[in-house]
Order: C-alpha cells, then sequence, then structure tokens
C-alpha cells in the first residue's frame, strides 16, 4: 500500500514542478514587480503601491477597461442568445441535422487572428461597396475607424467566432432533457414559449451558468481580435487591457506598472467570476 | 399526438438554420473568392466570381510566408503538445481523482483548477523574461508551456470522468498483482478514451491556433508558426488581398480538411466531453 502511495505521488510531482515553475512562480514575479519601478532591464527600486495609484490616474487604463468591459458584455450577451437559439434549433427535429451542426462549429476551429483579417477586409473594404452600391450612405465608411462604433466591429467578429463553442455546450445541455417531460407538457397543454421558461431553461440552468462565466472570462482576455481587426485604434479606442498590458510591458518599458496593472486585471477577473458563478448558481437552486 | 408530432420534420426551423449558416458560409466564400483572383479583379465587385482561378497566389505565398517551415513547426509543435498533454494531464488526473479524501491532493486539484482564472497577461511579462534566461525561448519552450498552461482545464474535466469509473475494476486488478501504473496504463487510459479525444482536440485547436504565446517567446524567426507568420506576412504585404487571403486560406486549410474528415466523430466528442 505504501508504494502504492509513492506511486501516486509520482505521478503527480512532475506536473506539480512545472506548473509551479512555469505558471505560479511567474505570476508572483508579477506581483513582486508591480512593486518596482523596473522598466524589463536595468536598474529598479521599491516604489511600494505608488504603480497602483497611478493606473487608477491613467487615462488609458480606464480607457482600456471601458472599452474590454462593454465589449466584453455585450458579447457575452450576444453570443449567449445566439449559441442558445441555435442550439435550439439543432437540437429539434430538423433535416441536414449533421451538416448543419458541422456548418454552426465551423468557426471554433478557425483561428482567431485570420478571422479578424478576414473581417477586417470586409468592414474596410467589402461593406463599404455593398452600402455604396444599394446607396446606403451610413453604412458606407469603414467603421472600424470610428472611435464611437469600432468596438461593435470587434463584437460582431468576436460573436461570429465564438458563438460555436457555446452552441456545443448548449447542446450537450439540452441532451440531457428527457423527451418525456415535453411530452407530458405537451398533454397538459404548454404551448412552446411556455415549454421553454418552465422546462427547459431551467434544466439546462448549469449550462447557461458555466456558458456565462466562461464567455464572460475570455471575453475580457481579448487580444487577437484587437491586433488583427484594429490594433487597438483610432486612437486607443479599442485597446483592451491584455493590449496595453502586452504594449506598455514589452515596447514601453512599463513593466512594473503594466504589472500592477495585470494584478488589479486579475485581482477584477477573479471577483466577477465569483460574483457571477454566486448569482447565477442561486438562480439554479431556486428553480 | 406526441408521436405524430415525432415524425414531422420542422422545416421553418430547418430553413432558418440554413438562412444562418449563410452568415457562416459568407466569409468563408469571399476569402476563398479573393484568394483566387487576381489584383486587378479587386477593381470589380468583390462578390463575383474570379475570371480564371489564379492558383499561383498560392504559390506566391507561400513563398512569401516560408509556408513549409512555418507548417512544420506548427505540426511538431501542436503533435507534441497533443500527445504529451493527453498522456500527462490524464496521470496526474488520476492519480488526484483516486486520492480526493487526502488533503494534499484535495488541495492540489484546487491549486490546479484555480488557475483557470489567472488572465494571461500576469504572467506573460515575466514568463517571456524567464524563458528567455532557460533558453526556452523557442518550440521547445512553447511545448512546456502549452502542456502547462492547459493542466487546469483538463485536470478539472478529467477528475470527474475519473470519478465516474468504478474502482472496483481496478481492485480487480490489484488482485491479479497489476502494479498501480499498470493498472492506470491497462485499465483507466483505455477507459478515458472519450475524454481523452475531447482533451485532444481541444488541445489541439488551441496549440494550433494561438498567436499570443508564440508571438512573445519565440525569438528566432525560423520557429515562427502558422498563426505568427500570418502577423508577419500582413504587416508586410497588406496591400495584396489576393496573395494575403491565399495565405490565410493555406493557414487554415489543414485544420478546415481534418475538419471535414473528422467532424461527426469532433462535435460528438466534444459534446461527450461537455456534459461531463
Amino acid at each position: 500500500m505504501k508504494s502504492r502511495q509513492r506511486t501516486f505521488l509520482l505521478m503527480t510531482i512532475p506536473a506539480l514542478v512545472l506548473f509551479f515553475f512555469f505558471h505560479t512562480f511567474p505570476l508572483l514575479q508579477g506581483v513582486f514587480y508591480s512593486f518596482t519601478n523596473w522598466r524589463g532591464y536595468g536598474e529598479w527600486d521599491f516604489v511600494g503601491f505608488s504603480n497602483y495609484l497611478n493606473v487608477f490616474q491613467d487615462m488609458r487604463a480606464w480607457s482600456a477597461y471601458g472599452f474590454t468591459f462593454q465589449f466584453a458584455i455585450v458579447s457575452t450577451i450576444l453570443v449567449n442568445i445566439f449559441a442558445l437559439l441555435i442550439a435550439l434549433g439543432l437540437n429539434a427535429k430538423i433535416k441536414f441535422q449533421k451538416t448543419l451542426r458541422a456548418v454552426y462549429f465551423l468557426p471554433n476551429i478557425l483561428s482567431i487572428l485570420i478571422v479578424g483579417y478576414i473581417f477586417q477586409f470586409i468592414f474596410t473594404l467589402f461593406l463599404p461597396q455593398i452600402a455604396d452600391f444599394l446607396g446606403i450612405n451610413a453604412l458606407a465608411t469603414n467603421i472600424l475607424g470610428s472611435p464611437d462604433y469600432a468596438w461593435i466591429g470587434v463584437v460582431i467578429m468576436a460573436v461570429w467566432q465564438a458563438t460555436a463553442f457555446n452552441v456545443i455546450l448548449y447542446l450537450a445541455g439540452l441532451q440531457t432533457v428527457s423527451e418525456d417531460v415535453y411530452e407530458a407538457a405537451a398533454i397538459d397543454g404548454a404551448r412552446p414559449w411556455r415549454r421553454f421558461w418552465s422546462i427547459t431553461f431551467p434544466m439546462i440552468a448549469p449550462f447557461f451558468t458555466i456558458n456565462m462565466v466562461l464567455a464572460l472570462k475570455n471575453f475580457l482576455m481579448v487580444f487577437d481580435h484587437i491586433i488583427a481587426l484594429t490594433g487597438g485604434g483610432p486612437g486607443y479606442a479599442t485597446e483592451s487591457i491584455s493590449v496595453l498590458i502586452f504594449r506598455g510591458g514589452f515596447e514601453g518599458s512599463q513593466f512594473g506598472y503594466q504589472s500592477a496593472n495585470a494584478v488589479i486585471y486579475f485581482i477584477v477577473i477573479v471577483a466577477i467570476s465569483i460574483f457571477q458563478l454566486r448569482v447565477l448558481q442561486k438562480r439554479e437552486v431556486q428553480q | 399526438m406526441a408521436k405524430k408530432q415525432k415524425k414531422k420534420r420542422n422545416w421553418l426551423v430547418t430553413s432558418l438554420l440554413i438562412l444562418g449558416s449563410l452568415v457562416i458560409l459568407f466569409p468563408l466564400y469571399l476569402t476563398i473568392n479573393i484568394a483566387l483572383k487576381t489584383p486587378q479583379e479587386m477593381g470589380e465587385p468583390l462578390l463575383s466570381l474570379p475570371n480564371e482561378w489564379r492558383f499561383q497566389n498560392f504559390a506566391d505565398a507561400m513563398e512569401l510566408t516560408n509556408f513549409f517551415s512555418a507548417f512544420t513547426n506548427s505540426f511538431i509543435v501542436t503533435t507534441a503538445v497533443v500527445v504529451l498533454t493527453v498522456l500527462s494531464n490524464s496521470l496526474v488526473s488520476y492519480a488526484i481523482a483516486r486520492n480526493m479524501h487526502k488533503g494534499f491532493y484535495k488541495a492540489l486539484f484546487y491549486y490546479f483548477v484555480s488557475a483557470m482564472f489567472v488572465p494571461f497577461p500576469i504572467i506573460m511579462l515575466p514568463l517571456v523574461r524567464q524563458t528567455a534566461i532557460w533558453n526556452m525561448d523557442n518550440l521547445f519552450g512553447l511545448i512546456v508551456l502549452y502542456i502547462v498552461f492547459q493542466l487546469s482545464f483538463n485536470v478539472f474535466i478529467y477528475v470527474g470522468y475519473i470519478k465516474s469509473i468504478p474502482v472496483e475494476l481496478e481492485e480487480a486488478a490489484v488482485m491479479d498483482g497489476a502494479s498501480s501504473w499498470g493498472i492506470f496504463w491497462k485499465v483507466i487510459f483505455p477507459l478515458l478514451g472519450p475524454m481523452n479525444a475531447t482533451v485532444a482536440i481541444l488541445t489541439a485547436l488551441y496549440a494550433w491556433n494561438d498567436f499570443l504565446l508564440p508571438l512573445v517567446i519565440l525569438t528566432d524567426p525560423a520557429d515562427a508558426t502558422l498563426p505568427l507568420t500570418q502577423y508577419i506576412f500582413q504587416s508586410e504585404f497588406s496591400t495584396n488581398y489576393n496573395l494575403a487571403f491565399a495565405s490565410y486560406l493555406l493557414a487554415m486549410l489543414p485544420m478546415i480538411l481534418v475538419y471535414l474528415i473528422a467532424q461527426r466523430w469532433i462535435i460528438g466528442n466534444v459534446t461527450r466531453g461537455a456534459i461531463k
């Protein structure tokens, strides 16, 4: 029995060591550097909490948080609405079910960076050409070039790419709902809308929770989309927090400062995820 | 009446879904279309089909992006990461799942899983320095990091799955004198089939498509992976859309081909991974 325990330890120790050195150790370093004025090279001093205070007074950081949240919340809601509708459709008795499922999952296998480049082309050249042809002046300009509307372009591309994965999770959820419940409800005369709200939705509530949490968490970390679509512009209008930390840390010699920003970002994401889980799980239990 | 409903196909939903799928297929149609046109034809309406299919775009794009080198790099990284991830992550999860009643393993489980909520940018800056100092700013480093970063999510789903496998199966093997390693490889690992497939698919998609990690870790241009070459290519040749789109298509093609061949299996396995 003792040798069995030793084997279990041997199975875990290598992974634990690797995980510590390539995940936890950098994390601890990041927290450490956030209290210094290190530029990524040369000498440095401890500066206490001044990096943190500076982040709060940094308009560029505020703008990055503002954009990231606006983008992430809108995208999360849209992705979940579309994913749920598509999953309900794909779960219904439809023709070409397997082909349609394959098509709807397709965006998930494509690189976000490349999809971003394709959408950039659509927004800059294709849509204006179509709008011109149809005589719709409002759409004749490239929305990615507008500080007010560029974020909508990022949302459209992100939703297009991300919905597929959530469809899969909702489909998995819908398959756990047994057919008998619907038959009983149909006999009781429940209409489709009522069947959805009273049966389907409560039954797939855990899947709704996990989809909301995962989608929001992923969108808050948005990076590839921005690089491919707008590069953060125009100005800093679509600069996300990840992009800001990347740019400031590697190109702007703000290693220490952006580390503080990253710690704040970390705390914000953990707080939101816990809050979301609490609220959504409470809803699950009530029903 | 319920029986009757069961047989009736819902044509309204079918038509709506077909209409919706156009939204997904359209950007892909545009990509293929433009990849096959000549620069002169870009002046014509973008939706129109190419007058003559210009496959030369692909050859030019391959040369400009050094396609075969990038493809080889992506292929090596993805294959190594998938194989090592499935073997190592399932093993760790097994040890944890079978010892969850012990404090150490329980703590380990929460330690790994809680890392899912650590945003990459917070470890990005120190990690880049660390990999440079340890001579890991290359494909080897990339492989190690992908395996480590996937651990959180994989432990989470593997442990849930392993717990549902009856311990009695192992006890029988113990009676026959099998060692703990033997039990894992001969009894547990084969039973993990669907879960291994799910993890392999998700890991392959992640390693093949990821852009940020190669961007910050790799220092030698010869190590560039496919997404990285698209990024460099885009900044240098952004004006020639035909070449750019041919290049995008080439980078996506291997995954699309695998998907076309194995899509039913892929979707089925990812769904199964989601249920557990």
